[in-house]
């Protein structure tokens, strides 16, 4: 019964931090996506939008190289991807997190399920899908 | 229309989605999706991107209330999560070779249902005598905190079962850039037998990690713009936000029908118009 407790404890201890990686991941990526998005009413305020029909090569900012290009060129369209990419991260953060968790409650089986996840997600991350 | 009257609009749609979203715990993307489609003549494959941004935004930003209130099963989702995930990806690189007409029509009939599900009286399957030897292998069942403070014990049953729906509910959310939560509740309260609090919280807590895998694959085909992806986002996120701090004071059995009936319009509308070609 000891044990039992003990485990409950721990496990509660981990959700707090995941907990809170997920709140400040949420935050900060909103703040960047909303300071993008200032930028971008000021720069595009009066143009037209066309989103009509779906063109794949329409979109600059659509991979990762690009948008950290455009960032560092303070476009205003590649800050929103940006924060739009660190919103996508929070989530598989928490996996990485969990993984991290699961090995030091000796937990094996879940460190082969997280890396598993995280795995999958890196997969469809290395862009061999679309193209 | 001008980039400023397009995120305008968009924004306060946005709220109103992410508000009524969390109100009866629909999710906001079942409401965006109509909006930019149907009312702003958005293709439905950049209203696919933008909702998925808006599925992350919200389900994370709850996921992190419930995980501190311990209720979450944090195994379950994470054994979970490998079947969403696999088929989210898959849903995600499938959805552009699909005549946009049956996405529209798929779309509806997956607001039909989770109108209905709303609609239905929530009943625990709880029974803690049986568990299957899959359960216990991967230590599915647990325990959560009531609100008196107690610990209540739970067992798992299914596992096959809601494993292969999860399948489902992953390739639906991968296609239609939604969370699919009522395909994911099937999945825990029906079939695996979860106390409905544990599933509901476990569910949203998964469903950032399979639209995290859907929304690269949107990423890289070029599906996120950030000018719909911007207003959609924050809008979603900020009604979803007041909604969570206006729920214990209203009615929700009312509210529920009320939002239900609009689903359902939505849904008709939806389906219609992919029939009628609208969408290809």
């Amino acid at each position: 019964m000891k044990r039992v407790t003990k485990h409950f404890f721990a496990d509660k201890d981990i959700q707090v931090i995941l907990g809170t990686l997920l709140r400040v991941g949420v935050i900060v990526s909103m703040t960047v996506i909303f300071v993008g998005g200032l930028l971008y009413l000021l720069h595009h305020e009066e143009q037209l939008v066309d989103y009509h029909v779906f063109n794949s090569l329409q979109q600059e900012y659509s991979s990762i190289s690009s948008i950290l290009l455009g960032l560092s060129r303070f476009n205003a369209k590649a800050i929103i991807q940006f924060g739009i990419l660190l919103l996508i991260f929070t989530p598989v953060a928490r996996v990485v997190f969990s993984v991290f968790s699961f090995i030091i409650e000796r937990d094996y089986l879940y460190v082969i399920i997280g890396l598993l996840v995280f795995g999958i997600i890196l997969f469809s991350l290395s862009n061999r899908l679309v193209h | 229309m001008t980039v400023l009257l397009f995120t305008i609009i968009v924004l306060l749609g946005a709220f109103a989605a992410g508000l009524l979203g969390s109100l009866t715990g629909l999710g906001g993307g079942v409401i965006i999706i109509p909006l930019l489609t149907l009312v702003l003549g958005v293709d439905i494959h950049y209203a696919i991107g933008a909702s998925i941004i808006s599925v992350i935004a919200t389900s994370t930003g709850s996921a992190a209330a419930y995980v501190k209130e311990g209720i979450t099963n944090i195994r379950i989702g994470m054994f979970l999560e490998v079947a969403t995930t696999i088929s989210a990806v898959i849903g995600a690189v499938v959805t552009v070779f699909i005549d946009p007409g049956y996405i529209a029509v798929l779309f509806g009939l997956i607001l039909l249902m989770s109108a209905l599900m709303m609609l239905k009286k929530k009943a625990n399957h709880v029974d803690l005598e049986t568990s299957g030897h899959i359960a216990n292998f991967f230590k599915l069942n647990g325990s959560y905190p009531t609100e008196s403070g107690e610990i209540k014990r739970y067992t798992v049953h299914n596992v096959a079962g809601g494993f292969a729906m999860m399948f489902v509910a992953g390739t639906i959310s991968g296609l239609l850039g939604i969370g699919s939560g009522a395909l994911k509740v099937i999945a825990m309260d029906n079939i695996m037998k979860i106390p409905f609090k544990v599933s509901t919280t476990t569910s949203n807590f998964m469903m950032g990690v399979t639209a995290a895998a859907s929304a690269v694959v949107y990423l890289h085909r070029g599906q996120i713009d950030p000018g719909i992806a911007m207003p959609v986002s924050l809008g979603v996120l900020l009604g979803a936000t007041v909604g969570s701090k206006i729920l214990v004071r209203t009615n929700s059995d009312r509210l529920k029908i009320i939002f239900a009936v609009v689903v359902a319009f939505l849904a008709v509308q939806m389906i219609y118009n992919g029939v009628s070609g609208r969408f290809s």
